[in-house]
């Protein structure tokens, strides 16, 4: 009853062809866009912004593109660590290397970078699938680690080998609070979402989805197999790399290549899978799942007043993710996302059975 | 001469220990089509369990046998607990999913592991002699030097393999393990019990990694970081074929001479530490060339 699209006649052809065809979608996403933009700035304070909302905010943009690579292209990629490094590593050297450089324009040439490492990195996929192909893109992760570990240049021959950069600040404007950083991060990541939405329902998405359902069917039906790859690589890449460029700068501040390593990887990973393949819905809450996650369990000792070592804390950490991760997927294997989906079933059934 | 031969072999050894961890990833894959990533934790899992039990039980008249006895029924528990509580709910789920399953499963383990049995680094003396051999001396100049630990090492690695081939071959069990492999629904079919198989193949798993386990353990010590040579296992994995006992031994053979080798010619010109990625790198070259690794059953793609 609340949900039925029932009455909602389309009366022209850009009607029909709206992001959101149904009100009921469009409330719920203006909803969702003044909660962002108008109740969490007055109602969250600086922890909340440093400790949950800004990381959720990278995180999920980072999600959304490896979810358009694995979710909608189904290409298996373990790499995003890497390709968030070298947005990251590949932001810095634009900045300190050409002095006046709005960082925002640095962050989307880092962009550009990740992109051309991804698609040099998707280039097997034009021969190797499922597994095998997963494993040849942790040659990406560990390759990268090392060229950025071992070669000088892209950090600028600082001894430490860790990175520091000052606020980011676009004409004269500071991003330097809490608050502000927020903003942006939430600006860009709708930008994303806005620009990934449409990709996915048009010619190019179609191409990835066909691909990722059986690729030789759609190779047969005239689909360019190292076009609809190569693009999906490329776009999850440049995502990916403003996200790396936007933790480094904006989250982190300084950093060491050890910021993206292998267990990032995994964790976006994670958030994409129990968010849901397939879904840009499934990347937010994906997201908001495994960034929340280890925060509670971290605090639930204290919340239940039991004494532990940081070490065993750590430990029972480990255990209770490890736990969680086989419980989602064993009781909603098609992730949060089809959760949102059930319940769009039920309200435009309620309050009636069927 | 003698010291590429020296580098050679020092390589070939290593490489057998990695096949030993890739051979667990085979078993698994083969029966259950899961790519099983906790591998790993579950070496460092079944090595912590004995080293910690070997120092509970040193006052038994065996010890050894008591708590290798004690740690086998551990992994077995565990093989039935993982088929229990995660591959029955996840049947049938896509590949991807159980591969995420078992990365859960590959932190819980972790997490587990150290918090029953402390996270230091534990030293464990089984009693394979550590001291270096010359060998070939009236052959080459100065001989070549070898670790008596890795020729027990690959020795161990070699009858293991025999056992694992036998086993296969000869048992009943072993039959239905192949038919499995072949074809779930077939297998069923024929009145074969999947779950029952799985159990099997999970423990078998479990005991490959408590022997690689060991083996490592009395190398490098018991400690964390046995649980990530499961990252080196892998590229093993796709060169030798995901569906191959023998691949996993010839790739752990070509990977660990390649990785030495890279790193005594290569290291010095480019910078050193290629260890992490030159094996991933080799591995895709292979693959490249021949996209389901060397041994592989060749996939067909019907529409």
């Amino acid at each position: 009853m609340f949900y039925r699209e029932a009455g909602q006649f389309k009366t022209s052809y850009a009607a029909d062809q709206a992001v959101f065809p149904i009100a009921q979608d469009r409330i719920f996403i203006g909803i969702w866009l003044l909660i962002g933009f108008v109740a969490i700035p007055l109602l969250s304070n600086e922890y909340l912004f440093r400790a949950i909302f800004i990381p959720f905010l990278i995180m999920a943009l980072a999600a959304l593109g490896l979810n358009l690579l694995v979710g909608y292209c189904g290409q298996v990629s373990l790499g995003t660590g890497a390709f968030m490094a070298v947005g990251a590593y590949a932001a810095y050297n634009f900045w300190i290397r050409i002095p006046g450089l709005n960082p925002l324009i640095a962050f989307a040439l880092a962009g550009g970078v990740a992109t051309v490492v991804g698609i040099l990195f998707g280039i097997p996929s034009l021969r190797i699938k499922g597994f095998y192909l997963a494993v040849a893109t942790l040659a990406a992760q560990f390759f990268i680690d090392w060229v950025f570990s071992r070669i000088g240049w892209f950090t600028n021959y600082t001894p430490s080998g860790s990175i520091a950069v000052p606020p980011v600040s676009v004409f004269g404007f500071e991003f330097d609070t809490p608050l502000r950083k927020y903003f942006l991060c939430l600006t860009i990541l709708v930008l994303f979402a806005v620009i990934a939405k449409n990709l996915v329902r048009g010619r190019i998405g179609r191409s990835w989805m066909a691909t990722r359902d059986m690729d030789v069917a759609a190779e047969i039906i005239g689909i360019r197999p190292m076009y609809a790859k190569l693009s999906a690589f490329a776009v999850s890449s440049f995502f990916i790399g403003v996200a790396g460029a936007l933790w480094g700068f904006i989250h982190l501040g300084s950093w060491e290549p050890l910021a993206f390593d292998v267990n990032r990887s995994f964790s976006i990973l994670f958030m994409v899978i129990i968010g849901g393949l397939g879904s840009i819905l499934g990347a937010f809450l994906g997201a908001a799942f495994i960034t929340v996650l280890p925060l509670i369990l971290n605090q639930m000792p204290q919340w239940l007043g039991i004494q532990l070592s940081t070490a065993m804390i750590s430990h029972i950490e480990f255990m209770i993710f490890g736990a969680l991760i086989v419980f989602f997927l064993a009781v909603e294997p098609q992730g949060l996302a089809r959760l949102w989906r059930i319940a769009k079933e039920k309200l435009r059934l309620w309050p009636f059975p069927y | 001469m003698g010291f590429f031969i020296e580098v050679l072999v020092g390589g070939l050894m290593a490489g057998v220990l990695y096949s030993l961890v890739a051979l667990g990833f085979v078993l698994i894959f083969k029966a259950s089509g899961v790519f099983n990533f906790a591998q790993g934790a579950m070496v460092l899992f079944a090595a912590l369990s004995f080293v910690r039990l070997l120092d509970i039980l040193k006052d038994t008249f065996a010890p050894m046998l008591l708590s290798l006895a004690i740690t086998i029924a551990i992994m077995i528990v565990l093989a039935i607990a993982i088929e229990r509580l995660v591959l029955r709910p996840l049947v049938n789920q896509p590949g991807i999913s159980l591969f995420m399953a078992t990365l859960g499963i590959a932190y819980f383990l972790d997490g587990f592991g150290q918090a029953i049995w402390g996270s230091d680094i534990y030293t464990l003396d089984v009693g394979i002699p550590k001291d270096p051999v010359l060998l070939f001396e009236s052959v080459f100049e100065g001989g070549v030097l070898l670790s008596t630990e890795d020729m027990v090492a690959a020795l161990v690695a070699g009858v293991l393999v025999a056992v694992l081939a036998l086993f296969f071959q000869r048992t009943r069990i072993g039959r239905a393990l192949r038919a499995v492999a072949d074809d779930h629904q077939a297998a069923q079919s024929v009145g074969i019990p999947l779950n029952y198989i799985w159990v099997i193949v999970w423990t078998v798993a479990g005991l490959v990694a408590l022997v690689a386990g060991i083996i490592w353990g009395s190398k490098l010590g018991v400690q964390f970081s046995l649980s990530l040579i499961a990252l080196k296992a892998l590229p093993v994995l796709i060169l030798g074929g995901f569906e191959s006992v023998l691949g996993a031994i010839v790739g752990g053979l070509i990977i660990g001479a390649g990785e030495k080798l890279s790193e005594v010619y290569l290291g010095p010109y480019i910078g050193g530490g290629i260890e992490n990625w030159f094996a991933y790198v080799l591995a895709l070259f292979f693959l490249l060339f021949r996209p389901q690794g060397l041994f592989g059953e060749k996939h067909i793609d019907r529409v």
